[in-house]
């Protein structure tokens, strides 16, 4: 039982962006919105679509753990405490979604990526990163779907 | 409706002023302005005003306590890179409904150096650098790697454009700097984000533009139609829905759409414009922008840059006054400086760098988020 410090730290990481999904039993995901209505996809709870105009008319839908890379940047100059060079990457999602994220197990140069290529959605630590409290985060990364987790 | 003409416009020299205010250095552009049309602030029967630092810190009044406070209605107006842009456009649709016959805009901004965007929310952890980055110069590397995907683009193709605006500024003395900075200095100078180095992204600087925009009737009955520039179009979009919105800003629809609607309001075609100042805040956005505005067909931009077409001497050369890359990027100032640039080329002012025959030119600005702001000028006869 936890003791009543009022602090709140919490045992199990919390998800590093809204639409990232940890069910108590069971793999994390992501999770977008989808507009019944014209279908257009996007990420966080939203009431309202903003490519038709529809209200009330979102459902949640469970995006897929692999896509396609749709375009990138390797960025080589940060803001302090963040490690480069790292790859930006864009992917679209199998069935709709597109997501942004690191580009992981590549190396970061021009010649070693390609557009269009299949890659995996994968779920890991947040990089050490804590908040004020300590709470330790999971967040998600891409890799080339052929290399080993 | 009247048309509306700018009488009077010009800029600071672009450079860091940490000594002085905001209000100082947009005073400064506001009394240059004011000097080329051969006006007072008791003339002015509005003040636009463009600031996005201190969007909340009441600008334009600050400025009139620097010039005149004349007690005349003042607008501040934040709208992103697009902020000078809008406060043009708001000046001149005041003068188009015919409320004033007399108005000035004014852009300003006073930057700090280094990466712009980034970080995100307070809430959790930082997600640059987790979750891909949100610095400008990735933003704008991915929008351009979008092209290369497309057409082939490579990085000397993107590389240049910093060098054919960086000559450029070496011919306009108001830029921040004027420096040659060959192509093998381009693509080796520090790798912000692939595939935008150092020399392709726009300089952080202090800055500031004016422009007096006055009704038909006013300008005849002033005498001031012989430099007077006639503002054929005037257009503002915001982005359209995309596929990709939520991690991909896109600064293309909405150029295309400004772009159709100015040309339809100026009843023109791309091939009318004769010079095009755009908005370059990095060198692959430049890229982009020459198929949006229609300067060529989509997948042609790649070969316009290798063929010169864009330079100096060239078919439609853009941005001769050494463009964001060169000139600077004061981001509340840029809109009104491209005004300024445009200007002074169709009043034939230009000096060295003058476009020949230049009589109708095209202003272009993205404020990522977005708004895109197009302008289309002509001198009036």
């Amino acid at each position: 039982m936890d003791l009543d410090t009022g602090e709140t730290m919490s045992d199990n990481p919390l998800p590093a962006v809204d639409y990232l999904k940890i069910p108590e039993d069971g793999d994390p995901y992501l999770e977008g919105y989808k507009c019944s209505s014209c279908e257009a996809i996007f990420l966080g709870e939203r009431a309202n679509c903003s490519k038709c105009g529809e209200r009330d008319q979102m459902e949640t839908v469970t995006l897929a753990n692999s896509g396609t890379l749709y375009a990138y940047s390797i960025v080589h100059r940060s803001f302090p405490g963040i490690d480069v060079p790292y790859i930006s990457a864009i992917v679209d999602l199998e069935g709709g979604g597109t997501i942004k994220g690191n580009l992981i197990n590549v190396d970061p140069e021009p010649e070693k990526i390609e557009f269009g290529m299949p890659v995996d959605v994968v779920y890991d630590d947040a990089l050490g990163r804590k908040d004020g409290e300590g709470n330790s985060y999971l967040s998600y990364f891409f890799q080339p779907s052929n290399a080993a987790s | 409706m009247t048309d509306a003409y700018v009488v009077g416009v010009d800029m600071i020299k672009f450079g860091r002023f940490p000594d002085r205010t905001v209000p100082q250095i947009g005073a400064e552009a506001a009394h240059l302005a004011l000097d080329d049309s051969g006006l007072t602030i008791q003339d002015m029967e509005a003040l636009y005003c463009g600031n996005l630092g201190q969007a909340s810190g009441m600008v334009g009044q600050r400025i009139l306590q620097e010039i005149g406070q004349t007690g005349i209605p003042v607008v501040n107006v934040s709208n992103a890179c697009a902020t000078g842009a809008t406060a043009f456009r708001e000046a001149w649709a005041s003068v188009k409904a015919g409320l004033y016959d007399l108005v000035i805009a004014v852009g300003v901004e006073q930057m700090g150096k280094g990466l712009l965007g980034g970080a995100g929310g307070s809430k959790g952890i930082s997600k640059e650098g987790l979750l891909g980055s949100g610095t400008m110069p990735s933003v704008f590397a991915e929008a351009g790697m979008e092209h290369a995907r497309n057409y082939g683009t490579t990085f000397e193709q993107f590389a240049k454009v910093s060098v054919k605006n960086h000559h450029h500024s070496t011919m306009n003395p108001k830029a921040m700097y004027q420096i040659e900075t060959p192509l093998d200095t381009v693509m080796n100078a520090e790798m912000i984000s692939y595939p935008n180095t150092k020399l392709m992204c726009s300089v952080n600087v202090d800055g500031s533009a004016a422009a007096i925009i006055a009704s038909e009737k006013k300008a005849k009955e002033l005498g001031l139609m012989s430099r007077a520039i006639k503002v054929r179009a005037s257009v503002l979009t915001s982005d359209p829905w995309q596929e990709r919105d939520l991690v991909m800003p896109d600064v293309n629809t909405c150029t295309r759409k400004a772009a159709a609607a100015a040309y339809e309001m100026a009843g023109l075609g791309a091939e009318d414009i004769d010079l095009v100042e755009l908005h370059d805040c990095f060198a692959t956005a430049e890229i982009l922008h020459y198929e949006n505005l229609g300067l060529c067909e989509d997948g042609e931009a790649g070969r316009m840059i290798d063929e010169g077409e864009v330079a100096l001497g060239g078919k439609v050369p853009v941005n001769v006054s050494g463009g964001l890359l060169s000139k600077g990027h004061p981001l509340g100032a840029t809109g009104i400086a491209n005004i300024y640039e445009v200007s002074t080329h169709l009043r034939g002012e230009a000096g060295q760098r003058q476009v020949e025959g230049a009589r109708i030119g095209m202003t272009h600005v993205i404020g990522l988020g977005s708004a895109c702001g197009i302008h289309i000028l002509e001198k009036a006869s």
